[in-house]
């Protein structure tokens, strides 16, 4: 499952206005991993993930998603296999209706009706959105947006998912059947988040950026525990792991 | 601030029209689309001083209200929002025509008076054609219509575009006047000034969100070609709709109505 | 300034939408050819920008009314020729369609009005004549101006051609034109000064972002193609209309002078059914475009018959039968509403 592979190699970038985001940034994921990236405002998240499909280009440094180097010759190679779920999913549900949001990705790969037909039906049932396939994007709640969202996104069968932010403007209960739902899925995810709740919930390894550069890689526990790193890098440790913090409030003026 | 808020409404409103499920609403949007252009023209080509040849008109608007299960005072109070510039411009007829056109017993009307009305006969008439059309058929039936009838496709592209966005934006356009209108005082803020750097704000936010938009789009393999899966079929109701009614409009527009049935009224009467 | 459907013949109507057709069929396969895929999303944004920023208003200083952006200019400004065309062609039909403002068929001659002007002419010829390769706040100021006046008048200008061919409203052509120019110059007054502060902002904000527009080609040689194009077809549309007028009606021109000055005879009283039917004769003579609309010539011979209401016995019936038919249509819409409506059975 060799192809399933993303590897990125001291990469750097700047914007044209010579701001530096990227510093050098390097790992490694294999098939099937569920990895958080996590950094202070400005850290260089998104940049990150824009390069991991060609939407930006590296100044320096190369990117490999699965058997091939990313390059204009396999620009839509690596598009169809890294799909791509922005923050805003106003941005990303362009189309009049939420069929033809999710039938946007398949018709350009050139598939027939039938196949397209069958792909989008199947991508909104499995975020659970069959039911809102006629509805213009403006008629819909915000979890009701991610979800068609990630369908537009899915109908492409891609193999690797880089998602911006899932959990952001969504209420408690919806940003829990997201993650549920995100958990039953088999592809390799990359999640770029402040929530760190969910990254302990979802991701087994977290990277940690700070200006440009990765400070830290490796299982999220040990990483979300390790509050020297977090305060460097602008984090807080997520609520599950501080203990009751009411409780721990109490005890302090009683000692 | 609320004429931003009921204008958006009101477009959410025409859309939410046109969810129904009506004999009217299923069929297929071009027989409506044609259909609608066949009433307009057949009513603006009476002369100026034609005003019985126009009611029997009222039985399309009255009779699609109805089928489609369209509120007739929503739709009467948009027309009459719409009324002044054709109001204001038709209201010169009375003052500068002045000759007597009609005398009923005592009184004379003047053509002006009976060209008047006819303008805001003809206004009713097309108006509410054009919007019935819409909240019976919502925009992006419309739109395919369109496409399929020969229009460009990027001219349709863009329409789709712009109404899928116009909700987005306006949403924008108002939380930055709710932010100016909380902080300004006495009507200070509401100037050139401010009003030009909220434009700007919300330009550079709108070019911000189109950047994002295509990178979104190129995400999923766009090439420059919006490609759209929805196919139309047009049914035999679908012609009858559109044949019936051009026929009934063009009958109406060569045959008076209203005169044979005033003459048969007046000629029974002693 | 919408033109509205009430106004309007329809071959005026008829002539300003084919002409808007094959302005919009020429920007859209412009568009194609330029490959500018960014433009797609870019233009539907802006639309729903103009949209939105029409909403915000603001107080113009001394007078408690208040005023907001129409939009051609800054598009043109941002888009160019042939896509701010199509863009501001899009706005239009949704106003159309949802506000109705205007009207389906004066679509045609609104997105001449307020598109082509803007777009095709005040934004090539005038605008990036002053504003060049090199902006400064004071060319911007000066180009925006100058172009937002240029189109309004130009706008303003079609406004009246369009209803005095269409021969509706009887307001006479030079007195509408005078009426309108110059509300129409304080608006561009307003447009302009509101055009040059936005983009101004723009351009200090992110100065890029104006570099793209003089890469619109209209600068370049072949550029001024649909500008001429544009003309053209408006100058064959006026000089058709112009032509069949003058054609039926010798005395056109005549007339329009006559129309003006000659009121007041025309407004003193006479008697009876025979001074009633004379002063009929003299109005089809002294508004011939009262026939322009009626595109057979053999309608023309049986006009006089047309107009039973002339004499009160016939009114009598005209009225009786236009009542009758309002009552008739009333009873079956609500009889077509019971039987459609499930709820209500």
């Amino acid at each position: 499952m060799s192809h399933h592979l993303v590897e990125v190699k001291d990469l750097e970038y700047a914007y044209p206005d010579g701001t530096k985001v990227l510093r050098g940034v390097s790992f490694r994921l294999t098939h099937g991993e569920a990895v958080a990236i996590v950094g202070a405002n400005g850290a260089g998240k998104s940049t990150l993930l824009l390069q991991l499909n060609g939407c930006l280009w590296p100044q320096a440094g190369t990117v490999r998603i699965g058997d091939f180097p990313l390059n204009k010759g396999t620009l839509s190679y690596v598009r169809r296999t890294v799909g791509m779920v922005f923050q805003d999913p106003d941005d990303q549900l362009f189309m009049p209706r939420v069929y033809d949001d999710v039938a946007f990705g398949p018709l350009n790969l050139g598939l027939p009706p039938e196949e397209v037909e069958d792909r989008v039906m199947q991508a909104l049932a499995t975020v659970g959105a069959a039911h809102l396939k006629d509805r213009p994007p403006y008629r819909l709640s915000g979890g009701e947006k991610r979800a068609v969202a990630i369908a537009a996104v899915l109908s492409m069968s891609p193999a690797i998912l880089v998602m911006d932010e899932p959990t952001s403007y969504l209420d408690p209960k919806t940003r829990r059947q997201l993650i549920e739902l995100l958990k039953t899925f088999k592809h390799t995810r990359i999640i770029a988040t402040h929530d760190l709740d969910m990254v302990l919930d979802l991701c087994s390894r977290t990277i940690v950026l700070k200006e440009g550069q990765v400070v830290a890689d490796g299982p999220t526990l040990a990483i979300l525990q390790n509050d020297e790193l977090l305060h460097s890098s602008s984090l807080e440790k997520p609520l599950c792991l501080q203990g009751c913090p009411v409780c721990q409030g109490r005890k302090a003026p009683a000692d | 601030m609320a004429t931003i808020e009921s204008s958006l409404l009101n477009i959410g409103y025409l859309e939410t029209l046109s969810y129904q499920q009506t004999p009217l609403h299923r069929l297929d949007p071009r027989a409506k689309l044609l259909t609608t252009l066949v009433f307009i023209i057949a009513v603006v080509s009476f002369g100026k001083y034609e005003i019985t040849g126009l009611i029997p008109f009222m039985i399309y608007p009255v009779a699609l209200i109805a089928v489609g299960n369209l509120p007739p005072g929503y739709l009467a109070r948009k027309i009459l929002l719409a009324a002044p510039f054709a109001f204001f411009i038709g209201i010169f007829n009375p003052l500068l025509d002045r000759a007597v056109l009609v005398q009923l017993g005592p009184v004379g009307l003047s053509g002006g008076w009976v060209s008047f009305a006819s303008i805001m006969i003809r206004f009713t008439l097309t108006v509410s054609a054009a919007l019935i059309l819409i909240a019976s058929t919502g925009l992006n039936a419309v739109c395919l219509a369109l496409e399929r009838l020969g229009a460009p496709t990027g001219f349709v592209v863009q329409l789709l575009f712009l109404y899928r966005y116009i909700f987005v934006l306006t949403d924008e356009a108002l939380r930055l006047m709710r932010a100016r209108s909380l902080r300004s005082f006495q009507g200070r803020g509401l100037g050139f000034k401010v009003f030009t750097y909220l434009i700007g704000q919300l330009l550079l936010r709108t070019l911000a969100r189109a950047q994002r938009i295509h990178l979104a789009m190129r995400s999923r393999g766009f090439d420059g070609t919006i490609r759209l899966l929805r196919p139309l079929e047009f049914h035999l109701q679908d012609a009858v709709f559109f044949l019936g009614w051009s026929s009934l409009f063009l009958l109406l527009r060569w045959y008076n109505l209203p005169h044979q049935l005033g003459h048969l009224l007046t000629g029974l009467a002693p | 300034m919408h033109m509205a459907d009430a106004l309007m013949s329809p071959a005026v109507g008829g002539t300003m939408w084919a002409a808007t057709a094959g302005l919009t069929a020429y920007s859209a396969k412009k568009l194609r050819k330029d490959l500018d895929e960014h433009k797609v999303p870019l233009m539907g944004v802006l639309g729903a920008f103009i949209f939105a920023a029409q909403m915000i208003n603001f107080t113009i200083p001394a007078t408690g009314s208040s005023g907001h952006l129409a939009g051609g200019m800054i598009l043109a400004i941002l888009l160019g020729p042939s896509a701010a065309f199509i863009t501001m062609a899009s706005v239009l039909t949704i106003q159309a369609l949802f506000f109705a403002d205007g009207g389906l068929l004066a679509l045609g001659c609104n997105i001449i009005n307020m598109g082509f002007f803007p777009c095709f002419i005040a934004y090539p010829l005038v605008y990036q004549k002053i504003v060049g390769a090199r902006p400064t706040r004071g060319r911007i100021l000066l180009g925006a101006l100058a172009a937002s006046i240029l189109a309004l008048q130009l706008g303003a200008l079609g406004v009246v051609l369009e209803t005095f061919f269409s021969g509706v409203a009887a307001l006479p052509f030079a007195t509408f034109l005078l009426l309108m120019l110059p509300i129409h110059l304080a608006i561009g007054i307003v447009e302009g000064l509101v055009t040059a502060a936005v983009v101004s902002f723009v351009w200090q904000a992110h100065p890029e972002i104006l570099a793209l527009a003089p890469a619109a080609p209209a600068a370049r040689g072949h550029s001024h193609k649909p500008l001429w194009l544009g003309l053209a077809l408006f100058a064959v549309v006026t000089g058709g209309i112009l032509s069949w007028f003058a054609s039926s009606h010798p005395d056109g021109l005549e007339w329009s002078v006559k129309g003006v000055t000659g009121q007041e005879e025309l407004a003193a009283p006479r008697e009876g059914v025979h001074g009633a039917l004379a002063r009929i004769q003299d109005k089809l003579s002294f508004l011939p475009d009262y026939d322009f609309k009626k595109p057979a010539a053999e309608k023309q011979a049986e006009k006089p018959e047309s107009w039973p209401e002339i004499s009160t016995g016939k009114s009598l019936a005209g009225i009786l039968g236009a009542a009758l038919t309002l009552l008739l249509t009333g009873v079956i819409g609500l009889g077509l509403r019971r039987y459609c409506s499930p709820g209500k059975g």
